[in-house]
């Protein structure tokens, strides 16, 4: 691969975006990240983006290229169509900052909420715990998590309907599901699942597991069983069925 | 210019990796008021990205295993120059910062009768990185973030230190300016004691596994307030990186591949690594394939295969076939694991789950299937060993009210560092530095930021917009001059080091601050990258210059430092210290420091485990 590719940047701030077109060499292995900084260093030095591990390990470079949330790092030119320009911009659900920059602090409003681990006390004689591994393989696929915020920029009841001070978002929900998962935590977050975390608005259309780049099966795995374990507690049918007694 | 709002603490965090986090929880446990600036998001620092472990002697899966055995093997892989309190109390400690973790959250991979699981790593004798697959750095670090937000700290993110404010009389250190990359505004922090824990300096070599915030801004920011810095020339080169495609080029692929059985080949195919076997390490290591093999899998009457041999030498040996030219078609070695399915069925399963990240990589990077075809590695800049000079049990640098730790302190590793122990160095040396510094602003005041400090700092930050912007009239361009200079550490100051290079680099580098000081930014102040570049700039451009002065001094070859002009190692070097310092003209002054004698019981847990 080599010769140039054009990139459709959205450039501005909260008082006004518009896409920009640059041309910039690619090579064999290039990744959007690094067309990207290449546009940054030849042409436009104060292109705001965020990157940091280059990797995908950090979740800092989170935009939306070609219209899907993605890691402009783990985003390869050569898996994209390069005879039209490649857009590139910033996640939808945040307030934009600059540019590719958007306000994400929210989300770290939301966790500081959640109920934090709380472990049984130590049980092993030497003042530590035995855990199995099978009883955390699924509590490791949450901790896989990187943070991205990619899943919460494509939910819809964030990104459309703008429920960030009802709902946690997919992010949120994987991290209370490795919380309760855990085989040490005894906390009881089933309260704050169905009012203040708002699981009820997730309907289940699985468009956060698409964009995951961890490849969390964050519906499957995390929301449903969460779901299932509000349902339980709250609307057990035994309890239904007394609650119509009652009228 | 500067932002009335003024912040306040009793202790205050410059950096939130490992390091930071771990500092700041323990200042705030000892009752003090703590705040923590860092100039990315919270949990994407440069931590997140450590893939293989974290180094305690737990003894889970050996119980052979002990401090003085994880103290000795620190001290020979750092060839003796390390300073010994420091790896004595990491050593000793490590394990219950291990299971505090645990304590706090993290969820470790596991041994068969539920214990935290451990992994081999080059230049531990017994098994001994508590893991997570390969993403133990982003455990720890959410492990320390989640449990760190409970704990009344306030985090400042996205905030850039560009100076450290002293005293009136110049004494101690009182504060910093800060710089928001959102708006571009600056604040003063006011604080009774400062801990830097800014990382590294990877950003300053062309190939390198760091991540953008590893510009050595904490060594230079202790350097210009007058603080010492120290081994300044032992820069650690991981000898597996990646090579192919360009653009990955540097990201590293994880000791953890050898310590699961991968083994590095030339393009003979000939296992190159038992060629050459260093006469200190020849009795722990295995003189064939099968014994070596049987090691990875926890046969522990073997010895350890010499791919597991350490950094530098492994570093070494991999340029030694490159040059010969028996390197891999694009300039690296091959590094194997997908042959361990003569060994064991089901070797791809065992490959993803083993080493689910590097799997990940190649084949989304590379396009390339580690269970099936070799890797490309070779060499890329990793660590420094060498930063700012603390106190071993206080982690006060040579400032009063400036402590230090995590990678940008120095003196645990010597002259190479064992993987596994900067993740243990950051819990370990992180809380004695929150400990000790809370102890520290209990007993001292808020003090005034003495004479025209903040004015002349944002002065200096500002001054990249008020240039002149014509290149015709000698205007620079900030990303270019670091890329020159990336490209000069590489060749200049790399690998393989000698004098007339270092000379050249030195004198490069006097040309490359000229030019720095031409840079102009265009915009505004408003997220502003090439802005931040800039000043970023300063940084590396100090720590580079330090290194190569202590790379001159050092006329000899130990550990990650290698001398093409002085091959062999000299006892006489083995007894010192080369340290940095600013001088009274702002020139940089370097000298030797002795190294103060072991004491008996030391030497005495050497001997005993050799
Ligand atoms: C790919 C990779 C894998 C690794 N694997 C391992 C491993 O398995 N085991 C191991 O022990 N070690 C490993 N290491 C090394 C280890 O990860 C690092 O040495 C360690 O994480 C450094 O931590 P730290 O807390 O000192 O700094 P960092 O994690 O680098 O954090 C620095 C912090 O300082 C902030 N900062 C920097 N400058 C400023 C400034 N001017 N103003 C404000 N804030 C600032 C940054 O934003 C950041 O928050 C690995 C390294 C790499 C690159
Ligand atoms: S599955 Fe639920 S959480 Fe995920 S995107 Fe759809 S509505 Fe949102
Ligand atoms: S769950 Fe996946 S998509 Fe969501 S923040 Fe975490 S890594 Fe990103
Ligand atoms: S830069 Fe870290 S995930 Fe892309």
């Amino acid at each position: 691969m080599s010769g140039k590719a054009a990139f459709k940047i959205l450039r501005g701030t909260s008082q006004g975006v518009e896409f920009e077109q640059y041309e910039t060499p690619i090579s064999e292995g290039m990744v959007v990240l690094d067309a990207v900084r290449q546009i940054q260093a030849d042409q436009i030095p104060d292109l705001a983006c965020r990157w940091n591990c280059k990797a995908g390990k950090c979740g800092s470079c989170s935009a939306e290229i070609n219209g899907i949330p993605r890691l402009m790092c783990m985003t390869r030119l050569a898996d994209l169509p390069l005879e039209k320009p490649v857009s590139v911009e910033p996640m939808k659900a945040f307030p934009l900052i600059k540019d590719l920059t958007t306000d994400v602090s929210w989300n770290f409003h939301v966790k500081k909420k959640i109920k934090p681990f709380k472990p049984r006390p130590p049980d092993a004689s030497d003042g530590t715990w035995r855990i199995w591994q099978e009883d955390i393989d699924r509590v490791q696929e949450f901790r896989k998590c990187i943070e991205c915020f990619l899943c919460q920029d494509v939910c819809h009841v964030l990104r459309e309907h703008r429920l960030q001070s009802e709902f946690i978002g997919p992010r949120f929900l994987v991290h209370v599901a490795g919380l309760e998962m855990h085989p040490l935590d005894i906390e009881d977050r089933l309260e704050e699942l169905k009012t203040a975390y708002g699981v009820g608005y997730c309907n289940i259309t699985k468009c956060c597991t698409k964009v995951c780049p961890e490849e969390i099966t964050i519906t499957d795995n995390a929301i449903i069983p969460l779901k299932e374990r509000v349902v339980d507690r709250f609307y057990d049918p035994l309890a239904n069925l007394l609650r119509k007694f009652k009228k | 210019m500067v932002d009335s709002q003024e912040f306040e603490y009793d202790v205050l965090v410059i950096g939130a990796g490992g390091a930071g986090l771990r500092a700041a929880i323990e200042a705030s446990a000892e009752g003090c008021s703590v705040g923590i600036i860092c100039k990315c998001l919270l949990g994407k620092a440069h931590t997140v990205m450590a893939e293989g472990g974290i180094a305690a002697a737990l003894g889970n899966v050996d119980d052979r295993d002990n401090w003085k055995v994880h103290f000795s093997d620190t001290m020979r892989g750092g060839q003796y120059v390390n300073n010994w309190r420091m790896a004595e109390i990491h050593a000793k400690e490590a394990p219950e910062r291990v299971r505090e973790l645990e304590a706090w959250g993290a969820v470790f991979d596991r041994t068969k009768d539920g214990r935290i699981l451990q992994r081999n790593f080059g230049g531990h004798k017994y098994p001994r990185l508590v893991h997570v697959g390969d993403r133990t750095g982003l455990e720890m670090l959410r492990t320390l973030q989640d449990y760190g937000i409970h704990q009344g700290i306030e985090v400042h993110m996205e905030r850039t230190v560009v100076r450290l404010l002293k005293d009136g009389d110049g004494s101690r250190v009182c504060g910093v300016i800060v710089y928001d990359r959102e708006k571009g505004r600056f604040q003063v922090f006011r604080a009774k004691a400062v801990i830097l824990a800014t990382g590294g300096i990877g950003q300053a070599y062309q190939i390198t596994s760091n991540s953008w915030d590893c510009t050595g801004d904490g060594h230079s920011l202790a350097y210009e307030a007058g603080a010492e810095l120290i081994d300044m020339e032992f820069i650690q080169f991981h000898p597996t990186g990646m090579v192919w495609p360009p653009s990955v080029r540097g990201i590293l692929v994880t000791e953890g591949v050898r310590g699961e059985g991968g083994i590095l080949l030339n393009s003979e195919g000939r296992r190159f690594m038992f060629d050459e076997i260093p006469d200190n390490y020849k009795h722990q290591t295995a003189d064939n394939p099968e014994e070596g093999w049987r090691y990875t899998q926890g046969d522990k009457e073997a010895r350890r295969p010499p791919e597991l041999l350490t950094r530098d030498h492994t570093a070494r040996c991999i340029v030694r076939e490159i040059k010969e030219g028996r390197g891999s078609p694009h300039g690296g070695v091959f590094l194997d694991i997908a042959w361990i399915k003569e060994k064991i069925s089901h070797s791809e399963e065992h490959i993803k789950r083993k080493l689910p990240s590097m799997y990940h990589q190649f084949k989304q990077l590379a396009g390339i299937d580690i269970t099936r075809e070799p890797m490309e590695v070779g060499p890329t800049t990793h660590y420094i060993m060498g930063g700012i000079h603390v106190d071993a049990d206080t982690q006060m640098s040579t400032v009063p009210g400036l402590f230090a730790c995590g990678e940008c302190a120095a003196g645990i590793n010597g002259a190479n560092r064992l993987g596994g122990n900067s993740l243990s160095d950051l819990l370990v040396l992180g809380k004695r530095a929150g400990e000790y510094a809370a102890d520290f602003a209990r007993e001292n005041n808020l003090g005034s930021i003495g004479g025209e400090q903040v004015e002349e700092a944002v002065e200096m930050a500002l001054e990249p917009f008020g240039r002149d912007n014509d290149p015709q009239n000698g205007a620079e361009n900030p990303y270019s001059i670091q890329n020159d200079l990336q490209k000069l550490m590489q060749h200049n100051v790399g690998i393989v080091r000698k004098e007339e290079e270092i000379q050249c680099a030195l004198e490069k580098l006097d040309l490359l601050k000229e030019r720095a000081s031409r840079v102009h930014v265009p915009g505004n102040r408003e997220f502003n990258p090439g802005w931040h570049t800039a000043l970023d700039l300063n940084h590396l451009l100090t720590i580079s210059e330090a290194i190569a002065h202590s790379a001159l001094e050092r006329k000899e070859s130990r550990g990650a430092h290698f001398r093409e002009d002085f091959p062999e190692k000299n006892p006489d070097f083995g007894q010192c210290n080369y340290v940095t310092i600013k001088g009274p003209e702002g020139n940089m002054l370097v000298r030797s420091e002795p190294i103060p004698e072991m004491p008996e019981e030391l030497k005495a847990v050497i001997k005993e485990m050799e």
